[in-house]
């Protein structure tokens, strides 16, 4: 049984938080994973880098929150919740959710679970660094409509 | 003494990421904020009233027009986009 919520600027060892999930139990017979990573392009221009900045001690406390809420809802034995912080470049890494269960079901929603209320949720902000200066990224509505499904019990 | 933090895009348009105001008596989130309208100038007050800033006193999120205390730390935060 291990969950557990990171905020940190390295890199995310994806092998070694994979390996985490799928050690922490015998019952373990499924593992569903989420990585996010910067791309090059958003709907108008090419990015270059982007920084992101978070609210110590209330982002870690809001991820936890809905790792909680994940675990109150599926039958996970473990779930792992790392977002980087600082600057980030096109190709890395963002973001890790894992979630491990028994079956496969569970660790799949659990997983989108997680991403979902993460994105509206949990105090991140993202700047993209273009050619022409840099801009926070607006908040997509989107979003909203994708946590909100969960609400109404659809899934 | 009530701490205030401003995130992201709120703390570059008020050109300011904390401040520390005195605690005189008990007063609610929305005397706070005509507080630093009346000071800071009503851009401030309408920066901090817009319907996407969520507030936070120490650390967890407020829907109402909560009473604050000493030595509390009020967030201003600005929708969120990480992921």
């Amino acid at each position: 049984m291990g969950f557990k919520v990171l905020i940190q600027t390295e890199a995310i060892d994806l092998g070694k938080e994979h390996g985490l999930l799928q050690d922490s139990g015998g019952s373990v017979g499924a593992i569903a994973t989420f990585f996010g990573t910067v791309r090059d392009f958003n709907e108008t221009r090419k990015i270059e880098s982007i920084s992101i900045e978070h609210y110590s001690g209330m982002t870690e406390s809001e991820l936890k929150k809905i790792l909680n809420e994940a675990r109150a809802r599926w039958k996970i034995s473990a779930g792992t919740v790392i977002h980087r912080v600082g600057e980030l470049h096109v190709g890395e890494g963002i973001v890790f959710v894992g979630t491990a269960s028994s079956h496969r079901k569970d660790a799949f929603q659990s997983c989108e679970f997680i991403m979902d209320y993460l994105k509206t949720n949990a105090p991140l902000w993202k700047k993209e660094r273009h050619d022409e200066g840099e801009d926070w990224v607006s908040s997509k509505e989107s979003d909203q409509i994708f946590a909100s499904s969960w609400e109404k019990g659809s899934h | 003494m009530i701490k205030l933090v401003f995130f992201a895009s709120l703390r570059e348009e008020l050109g300011c990421g904390s401040l520390e105001i005195e605690f005189n008596q008990p007063l609610r989130l929305s005397a706070l904020i005509k507080q630093l309208e009346e000071k800071k100038g009503t851009r401030w007050g309408k920066v901090l009233a817009s319907e996407s800033v969520k507030i936070a006193i120490n650390k967890e999120i407020v829907v109402n027009d909560e009473l604050l205390s000493d030595g509390c730390e009020v967030a201003f935060l600005p929708p969120v986009t990480g992921g």
